[in-house]
């Protein structure tokens, strides 16, 4: 008696079923907590790295060219990126899905740039002989402190790991938007916010790994010493 | 057509492309803060609550969580922003261990074998 007396006074509109509570479908929803778990597996191996870093001597090596040079090319590919693909979201919304492709097509395009400048930057280093458990002969002698501490050789696997993963991130959006590219007349608008929330996100991932991994690695004579 | 049709996106393209016009400038200024002379721990500083501010951006304008319900805006990142501090956990162990890692190398040499 008294728990139905309660069950009356419970603001029903909004928890009491038949309703989305969030005003988000439930495909939109589940994206989002996929969002939430992947910046987890993210901020702990972002966390991994920088208690690496703190607890070791750590190389700066970036030269300006390529490695600044590049990653900064790739993030504004990342983050024009967005930007049509945000168009793309809002043409959609409009009941435009033949600009929407378009605009995902052009996303997809930054994409694809962002992944062959990043592989061609990767293949800089592997050529200069850095692997995931060993520096390269010259960042070693170049990094070695004056009291003889050598640099940490897991450099290369933090950054092969993150960057890495990132990469996988940003090849999957690809495919995941050209299929909602192919089939942009048949999914409902909703389905295409969902594919850009998950692009947004790879382009947020960036945005901590850009200047934690590539900015404060620059080579610049060594006056970022602690 | 659909019947959800009307679900409005909110924000015009010139509001997004504004969006990406910061996001673009504040990348601008940590290339060029990494060309200046200064304290890590300032820099790392920096840099990071600049990415904390662009995150935001990308969050409340591109993944548009700023025009969302209240309750999916709290049911999703206070948990997100504990979790990540609670990650902070293992930094003292961090700066323990590095001071034990390279004292190793700077153990005395064994003492002379003279037990005639």
């Amino acid at each position: 008696m008294s728990t139905e007396a309660r069950a009356v006074h419970f603001p029903a509109e909004d928890w009491g079923g038949g309703v989305h509570p969030y005003r988000v479908g439930h495909r939109k929803l589940g994206m989002w907590l996929f969002i939430v778990s992947d910046s987890l597996t993210f901020s702990a191996l972002l966390m991994g790295y920088s208690y690496l870093r703190a607890s070791n001597v750590w190389p700066t090596p970036f030269p300006f060219y390529p490695s600044i040079v590049f990653s900064s090319v790739m993030t504004f590919c990342l983050l024009s990126s967005s930007l049509t693909m945000v168009f793309g979201v809002s043409a959609s919304s409009r009941g435009d899905k033949t600009a929407a492709r378009k605009w995902i097509l052009a996303t997809i395009c930054f994409g694809a740039a962002f992944v062959v400048l990043h592989l061609i930057e990767w293949n800089h280093l592997i050529s200069e002989g850095l692997r995931p458990f060993s520096l390269p002969e010259h960042w070693v002698s170049t990094f070695t402190t004056s009291d003889g501490k050598l640099p940490s050789p897991l450099f290369g696997a933090t950054f092969f790991t993150i960057t890495g993963l990132h990469m996988f991130h940003v090849a999957t959006g690809i495919i995941y938007l050209a299929v909602v590219a192919a089939r942009v007349k048949k999914v409902n608008h909703e389905d295409i916010e969902i594919s850009g929330l998950y692009w947004h996100f790879v382009d947020l991932v960036w945005m901590f790994v850009f200047p934690l991994i590539y900015i404060m690695s620059v080579d610049v004579g060594g006056h970022l010493a602690k | 057509m659909s019947a959800h049709a009307e679900e409005h996106f909110a924000g015009s393209n010139k509001l997004f492309t504004s969006i990406w016009f910061w996001l673009v400038l504040l990348t601008l200024v940590e290339i060029f803060l990494a060309y200046r002379p200064m304290s890590i721990h300032f820099m790392l500083t920096i840099l990071l609550g600049l990415s904390i501010i662009k995150a935001a951006l990308i969050v409340a304008y591109f993944m548009h969580l700023k025009f969302e319900r209240l309750s999916l805006i709290l049911t999703i990142v206070p948990m997100l922003v504990v979790c990540i501090c609670l990650l902070f956990v293992f930094f003292p162990d961090s700066f323990r261990s590095a001071g034990l890692r390279y004292e190793f190398k700077e153990a005395p040499p064994p003492p002379a074998a003279e037990e005639h």
